[in-house]
């Protein structure tokens, strides 16, 4: 009963997102408020429905309806209710409701936000949103269906998955479901897949405010970029929240004592987020000196296209090999999808390109202008190279017909350089004055910080001295971070003096005051925390692998690990662990025990490694469970893994939160200058307060 | 007394040797140790699980395939002959570092190539943006006389604070 309803309202909002993509764009066109009207309610209606139909499926999740396919193929009796309700992104069909939900959410509160100053987007803002959920909506109803059902025909040896029966069929309900995936039971990889939706569905507003913009030939003024800022800094919050879970779930899961892998359905993730970040930089010359205009609505086209591509690559599987692809039509109507979403919003940008003329010529050379540019170039380099990377096995298939691997050595030797590249920029750009700077006033500016950071560098040279390659490394780290420091100091003594305030509060009022400006610092500070973590898993990890016997030990890096025991029992969730028993010694000093594990889930044939790890601020002691031999439990094989930084990405992922919060934090004041007053009767003041 | 301390001495060297001999045996038998082999498999792909470096993977095929290359190192291969040989068997898909000849090539200069044109278009931009006529701007704006000989550094000042106030 309960499924039918979910199905019911799947079709109901499906229906009504086409209505409100037609009637918005109908009533923008022809200039019919009514229709825009019916289109907005239609918009706000999708959601709840929706809700609806991911409720109807959680709910057979919870309750173990096996009737339903995706139910048997997800979920099991042995999973907790936790992990049962999470099984709703678990499986592809869930997956793609769950994605539906969330862009239907994003528009939903989109179109509920008082519209007052930009109400000439709202027709096309509408079309464009509810077009792309009308597209998802409709790939889980018509491709993916969760509430599809299994089917067992006569004389067939598999089951088919139909919602109604196919004539002749038997309804086939299995007496237990297969489980998550085991390597999915993880909390990283339960709060990945909604983070990492988030950020992607959420870059459909700045896209369809941006093609609006276009549309209505708004597109010079930068209302539509202000009007989506806060849209688009949660959107990249989440997918950095969203990478650093998922970069956490690696490091924990798949045993190989990394976090970064360049893996494609990594890759597939990066890309939209380094557009995404270009985006959030370029907007801000727009904001400031109106310049970039057309540069921007690339941006935004490619991070939005990026993001279905990201999700067009993990979800049809089509780089694991190209015949997944063709399997299912979720991968042809995909690539359609995006191949017009693409082309449509360029030949629009194009059309409307004389819109775009830019305000202010550039003035100096060296300037912020130029650093923002030149920072630009590095993202979209990168992205290229990692685009190309991920797609070049493909490529190769096709034209040559052998498919080739692209791993970590190629990225990290293309991309490398010019992320080090960014770091110089990231420590410079905050010095440089908009419009011209002086050289010989950059150098005495930038002198005092590089002399510090070589100090720094200096301390950690004799830290890490067996390490040379990584001073370079540390340097810029410790650059960019004495630069953004430098500003805060900067601005904390310019008030101290002007204002007579104490550092704190000084501190407090300066962060206070300038948001936008100093979260953003902040969130500089938790990317160079990542990229400690970089430098440190690129330059200093080391690595053994040994056999021991009881009582023997291995040694890495000034630790030794001692094997105590090794024993096997049966878990209580359907798994098989074999459990090893290690000390940790530093020197003669015994630190911890550890017990690195391999989990065997009987169900799924599937092992999952279990590291045991020592975690310090500096460094992690990573133990991995190799092999053993089945008899006498002696001869047991062991990779240790020391990981010098690592943890300093997971502190930087909350940094970086902390940060776009601060920035995008309302301020009181704000809320009287923002387009979208409340009160009416103010709505003239503000108006002209915000210009 | 001195016969039996040679005794002794060699009996204990023996011993300590014979107990480091099995050590090693556990461990893989003397030169190959598993992180020779690690090395060597680091930079190879398992051809059975998609994006998956050999010195990890934990299938059966990867398993003897490690096996191998101690093998082969025992015998006196060297890294790049191992390489070659596992090419020869599995094809190029196996290398975990594309190679830098025939169309493979391609993965490596195309990037190079965007990168240079990139910064090319951005030196044209910025060029043209820098020289265009609007520059001599309109008779009506005060001659800039005025301030032609301000200290640039006082310039940058006054527009940072005027930036802060943004």
């Amino acid at each position: 009963m309960l499924n039918d309803v979910g199905l019911l309202a799947l079709i109901i909002g499906f229906v009504l997102s086409v209505y409100a993509a037609a009637a918005a764009a109908w009533g923008g066109w022809k200039g019919r408020a009514a229709w825009v009207a019916s289109a907005r309610n239609a918009t706000c209606l999708v959601f709840p429905v929706l809700t609806l139909s991911v409720i109807a499926l959680v709910s057979a999740l919870l309750r173990l309806d096996f009737r339903l396919a995706y139910v048997a193929d997800v979920s099991s009796q042995s999973m907790s209710p936790f992990l049962r309700a999470t099984a709703l992104w678990g499986g592809q069909q869930g997956s793609i409701l769950f994605w539906a939900w969330m862009m239907a959410g994003f528009v939903g509160a989109a179109v509920l936000r008082p519209w007052k100053r930009d109400r000439e987007l709202l027709p096309w803002v509408i079309a464009v949103a509810m077009l792309t959920t009308a597209f998802f909506v409709g790939l889980s109803l018509f491709i993916t269906n969760p509430f599809e059902r299994y089917w067992l025909l006569p004389g067939a040896q598999e089951l088919t998955r139909a919602l109604v029966a196919p004539q002749g069929a038997m309804p086939y309900v299995a007496a237990d479901g297969d489980g998550l995936n085991p390597l999915l039971r993880h909390f990283g990889m339960i709060g990945h897949p909604p983070t990492t939706y988030l950020g992607f569905t959420g870059f459909v507003i700045p896209f369809a405010f941006a093609m609006a913009a276009l549309i209505t030939r708004k597109g010079h003024e930068d209302g539509w970029i202000r009007a989506t800022r806060r849209w688009t800094l949660l959107a990249w919050m989440f997918l950095t929240v969203g990478l650093v879970l998922g970069g956490r779930w690696a490091y924990d899961v798949l045993g190989w004592g990394g976090f970064w892998g360049w893996d494609p359905v990594e890759n597939a993730m990066l890309m939209p987020w380094l557009t995404g970040t270009a985006f959030l930089h370029s907007v801000m010359i727009t904001e400031k000196r109106g310049m970039l205009k057309v540069w921007n609505m690339i941006l935004i086209i490619l991070t939005y296209a990026l993001s279905l591509f990201g999700t067009f690559i993990t979800r049809t599987g089509v780089i694991g090999s190209v015949h997944a692809f063709a399997k299912s039509a979720l991968g042809p109507a995909f690539f359609l999808f995006i191949g017009l979403t693409f082309l449509g919003s360029m030949a629009l940008l194009f059309r409307r390109l004389s819109d775009l003329r830019t305000e202010h010529e550039l003035e100096g050379v060296v300037s912020r202008e130029t650093a923002f540019l030149l920072q630009n170039l590095l993202f979209l380099a990168i992205t290229f190279a990692v685009f190309w990377g991920t797609v070049f096995p493909m490529i190769s298939e096709l034209f040559t017909g052998t498919k080739i691997t692209v791993g970590p050595p190629y990225f990290k030797q293309v991309v490398g350089p010019l992320f080090f590249a960014l770091l110089v920029l990231m420590g410079l750009t905050p010095l440089l004055a908009w419009r011209r700077h002086g050289l010989r006033s950059l150098a005495r500016t930038t002198a005092p910080l590089l002399a510090a950071s070589l100090v720094l560098t200096v301390g950690w040279a004799y830290l890490h001295r067996l390490h040379p390659a990584a001073w370079a490394g540390l340097w810029l780290v410790s650059f960019a971070a004495v630069s953004v420091v430098a500003e805060f100091v900067k601005g904390v003594r310019a008030r101290m003096e002007s204002r007579r305030e104490g550092p704190a509060l000084a501190l407090l009022r300066l962060v206070g005051r300038q948001r936008q400006r100093y979260g953003g610092y902040i969130v500089h500070l938790g990317v160079l925390m990542i990229a400690l973590a970089f430098v440190g898993d690129t330059y200093f990890k080391q690595e053994t692998q040994g056999t021991l016997s009881v009582g023997e030990e291995l040694a890495v890096g000034g630790y030794r690990l001692v094997f105590e025991d090794l024993r096997g029992y049966a878990g209580t969730d359907g798994r098989d662990i074999v459990e090893a028993r290690a000390s940790l010694y530093r020197g003669d000093r015994f630190l911890a025990t550890l017990t690195p594990r391999r989990d065997f889930f009987v169900v799924q044939e599937q092992p999952v490694t279990v590291p045991g790890v020592y975690t310090t601020a500096a460094e992690d002691i990573y133990v991995l469970l190799v092999g053993w031999e089945e008899v006498g439990l002696q001869a047991t094989t062991f990779k240790v893994y020391l990981n010098p930084f690592i943890n300093w990405a997971w502190v930087g992922g909350v940094i970086i939160v902390l940060g776009v919060l601060l920035s995008a934090w309302p301020a009181p004041k704000a809320f009287s200058e923002v387009s979208y007053e409340l009160r009416p009767s103010r709505l003239d003041r503000a108006g002209s307060a915000g210009e | 007394m001195k016969r039996p301390l040679e005794i002794w001495i060699l009996l204990t060297l023996g011993l300590a040797l014979s107990a480091s001999f099995g050590v090693e045996a556990q461990e893989g038998g003397g030169f190959p140790t598993d992180n020779d082999v690690n090395v060597v498999a680091k930079k190879l792909y398992c051809p059975v699980c998609p994006n998956t470096p050999l010195d990890v993977c934990e299938t059966k095929a990867c398993q003897d395939w490690r096996a191998q290359i101690r093998d082969q190192l025992a015998a006196g291969w060297s890294e790049q002959a191992i390489l070659d040989y596992f090419v020869a068997q599995y094809g190029e898909r196996v290398l975990a570092e594309p190679q830098r000849g025939g169309f493979t090539s391609l993965v490596w200069i195309l990037p190079v190539i965007a990168a240079a044109g990139g910064l090319a278009a951005m030196i044209e931009v910025v060029r043209r943006w820098k020289g265009s006529p609007s520059r001599a701007g309109p008779p009506s704006s005060p001659p800039p006389a005025a301030l032609p000989e301000m200290d640039p550094e006082v310039l940058a000042r006054i527009e940072k604070e005027l930036e802060k106030i943004t």
